[in-house]
């Protein structure tokens, strides 16, 4: 593997080729389904199984070190927020976690554009954007003359 | 394609560029090309559990000269201070937008302030930490190429020393990309897949960079001339056995300790025979991160590994477990497998650690990567030629893992010098006045043919056997990177030589490179994602044997634990204080080294 899309969920919809970040998730021209073309160049990301609107790819470990039993799958809620986890042993203990992803609306961050354009002169300055207000201190440190 | 602002790669440098060169370059033509999908590319595309480079100015925590002495400390003495200081005074503002954009950032209940890992790292709740910055950087970008895979830099037609712009295919529909610019940000990645990795078989995806980091930061750039600096820096880091765990979070935040399988605290008990090593720098504090892989390599080569993370005793709250789970379920979600999969509950026994093959990259705590000039207000006269940020190759910048010696730069510095490189190409467009780049037809011409010749490779030789992957007159970019892990592990100081190479080995190791370089022009590719890989290969091998070459020239062990020349075991400050250079002269094939001076503008 160690991706792989169940037969019975996926609907060949094409999320997991349009993020998989390694081009490894193709869709089958026989079944019209997604699978893992490349599973050596899998970095077991979970980009694919995060993005996937079915819930039909999961990941098993790879086979030269992890034993088989085991899942760790995820549910990544974008407008709440949210990404959880359900971590099951191979010895059947389970452990879940909830964590935050985004404070702010997606889609809500101001392009550099909206804000008033700098003097032209700025340019040859040592200054970013935003500074010094965004630096949280009131002068751009430089080195002390000392040096 | 015409633009004004090319950038390459949208990782954390490139987003960075993107939004820096629309904030100075309103009217400018701004675009990004990406191999995959900058929605989840790049290094951080699972996520990350920390920020590790921040100053915490506001609350007086740490000040840029303090983060100088630190990443110098770190990497025995050898970094460009100047570009450090740089990231370091800017990166506090680029992390607080990254807070107002919506990063979960973790406080300190008490304090108000952000909660610290450790001295430069801060904690986040990063599983979205990608998606957030590719958005900031879309709405900055005229436009976002995806699924283009740019395998060469373009060169204008009177400038030799010029760059004009890029080409590369679509990877979906094959189509051929001529990118014209007048200014080129690379902010590629840095290189995994050098060397062998410890996984086998299905398992070889599984290293700790990520594995569609092919080098292109590099090879990318070395074809141009343009200088490169310290690619004998390779990195080898110290992990959680094969998920590649991070320890980080481990050991400063959850006070976890390392011991042999025997349950002793080994590091100190080396402590004199590192001193004999490295001299001086033995005594930096804290223990810089190579010499600390070099205890550990030293006590399992004792045989009494394996190494434990004790991890028992740090997860005595509810909250400190989920902060153990969050590290590895943020951004390496295969350790949280590994643990499931082998029954391990952290809270109940110990896991092994182990140190990871070498990779070659100039983000993290290692600074391989392209001569870059330095701040006007910052650097020493020699390290000045141009605009900050720009190589030695005339309007070509650098940002992330492509640029060389500034270090420990992680997310937040990368995307740092991708803002110092954006505003720096805006500058420089501006001031070339309408004075664009010329690109020859038949440079562009030949590259096209170049391009697709896997295609056509796999197309003929197909035809000569019945069926399978063994053929006589092409190999497969897989075989091809097989043959690569394997000499560069036993000749250019991998994990099964324990890291150790000699003059004798690097030289065989060159020899067996030029004939793989050689046999790179009969690659076969069956489609398109194959001559994606063809092309990463193509890039990764110009890079090995840039690493290659730099480790036979430092006639020294700067960094041991990270690799060893055995006919040079000791660190030489006499010889070897200075910066191994090179450039790569692409009509003949010569290799040009030299030493750079190191400049120590911090106490």
């Amino acid at each position: 593997m160690p991706t792989y899309t169940d037969m019975t969920r996926c609907d060949g919809c094409g999320e997991c080729v349009d993020i998989c970040p390694s081009d490894i998730m193709h869709i089958d021209p026989v079944n019209r389904r997604s699978y893992n073309i490349e599973p050596n160049f899998c970095w077991e990301c979970y980009a694919c199984v995060k993005a996937c609107p079915q819930q039909a790819i999961d990941v098993r470990g790879y086979a030269d070190f992890v034993p088989l039993g085991h899942k760790v799958r995820v549910l990544r809620k974008e407008k709440k927020g949210l990404v959880f986890w359900k971590v099951t042993f191979r010895d059947g203990r389970v452990k879940e976690f909830t964590f935050p992803i985004r404070t702010t609306p997606w889609g809500s961050i101001k392009s550099p554009s909206a804000y008033e354009a700098p003097d032209p002169s700025e340019l040859s300055s040592p200054m970013l954007a935003h500074e010094p207000a965004a630096l949280k201190v009131e002068t751009l440190p430089t080195l002390p003359p000392s040096n | 394609m015409d633009s004004d602002i090319l950038i390459i790669g949208g990782g954390f440098g490139g987003c960075g560029a993107a939004y820096e060169s629309r904030y100075w370059g309103r009217n400018l033509n701004i675009v990004i090309v990406e191999k995959a999908n900058i929605e989840r590319s790049g290094a951080v595309a699972q996520g990350l559990s920390a920020i590790n480079c921040y100053m915490g100015m506001q609350w007086g925590e740490n000040q840029p000269d303090d983060f100088v002495r630190y990443a110098r400390g770190d990497l025995m003495g050898l970094v460009r201070e100047d570009l450090i200081f740089d990231i370091a005074r800017h990166v506090d503002a680029t992390v607080h937008k990254f807070e107002e954009w919506g990063l979960p950032i973790l406080k300190d209940p008490k304090t108000g302030r952000y909660m610290r890992e450790g001295k430069w790292q801060i904690m986040i709740h990063g599983e979205s930490y990608k998606p957030i910055i590719a958005e900031a950087a879309r709405k900055s970008a005229s436009k976002v190429y995806n699924r283009i895979m740019v395998t060469h830099l373009l060169m204008d037609e009177l400038h030799s020393n010029r760059v004009a712009g890029a080409v590369g295919f679509d990877m979906r529909d094959g189509t051929f990309y001529v990118f014209r610019a007048k200014a080129v940000i690379v902010g590629a990645g840095g290189a995994s897949h050098i060397y062998r990795p410890r996984s086998v078989g299905e398992g070889m995806g599984r290293t700790w960079y990520a594995p569609w980091s092919s080098a292109s930061a590099y090879g990318l750039l070395i074809p141009t001339g343009a200088k490169m600096i310290q690619m004998e820096n390779k990195i080898v880091l110290a992990r959680f056995k094969d998920g590649y765990g991070p320890v980080g979070a481990w050991f400063l935040l959850l006070k976890a300790y390392a011991t042999n399988a025997y349950g002793e605290k080994y590091e100190a008990s080396w402590l004199d025979q590192i001193k004999s090593l490295v001299g001086k720098y033995a005594d930096t504090q804290p223990m810089p991160t190579c010499l600390r892989n070099h205890a550990m390599l030293e006590e399992m080569k004792a045989g009494k590994g394996p190494i434990y993370m004790q991890t028992q005793e740090s997860l005595d709250t509810m909250e400190k477990e989920e902060t153990g789970w969050e590290d590895f379920l943020d951004m390496t979600i295969s350790q949280a497998v590994v643990w499931a999969s082998q029954n391990i509950d952290p809270k109940e026994r110990p896991s092994e650690l182990i140190t990871s093959e070498p990779y070659v990259m100039g983000s993290h705590a290692t600074c391989s990567g392209a001569w870059v000039s330095g701040p006007e207000d910052l650097a020493p006269e020699d390290y000045q030629w141009g605009y900050n940020r720009m190589t030695t190759v005339e309007g070509l910048f650098g940002a992330g893992d492509t640029v060389g010696g500034s270090a420990h730069k992680f997310s937040s510095g990368s995307f740092t010098e991708g803002r110092l490189a954006g505003k720096s190409a805006v500058k420089y467009v501006k001031d070339l006045q309408g004075d664009a780049p010329q690109v020859d037809e038949a440079q562009i011409k030949k590259l096209k043919e170049l391009i697709f010749r896997p295609l056509e490779n796999y197309k003929v030789g197909r035809n000569e056997i019945v069926a399978g992957t063994v053929a006589p007159s092409y190999i497969s970019p897989l075989q091809g990177l097989q043959r690569l892990e394997k000499l560069m592990d036993e000749y250019a100081g991998g994990y099964s030589t324990f890291y150790v190479t000699n003059e004798p080995l690097l030289n065989r190791g060159l020899e067996l490179l030029d004939m793989l370089k050689e046999d790179i022009e009969h690659l076969g590719a069956e489609n398109l994602h194959q001559l994606q890989r063809a092309w990463e290969l193509h890039h990764r091998i110009l890079t090995a044997e840039a690493v290659t070459r730099h480790t036979l020239f430092r006639q020294e062990t700067r960094w041991p634990g990270y690799y060893y020349r055995a006919d040079h075991p000791k660190l030489d400050d006499a010889e070897w204080h200075v910066f191994t250079a090179s450039e790569y002269d692409a009509k003949t094939g010569d290799w040009r080294m030299s030493k750079l001076p190191v400049h120590h503008i911090i106490k």
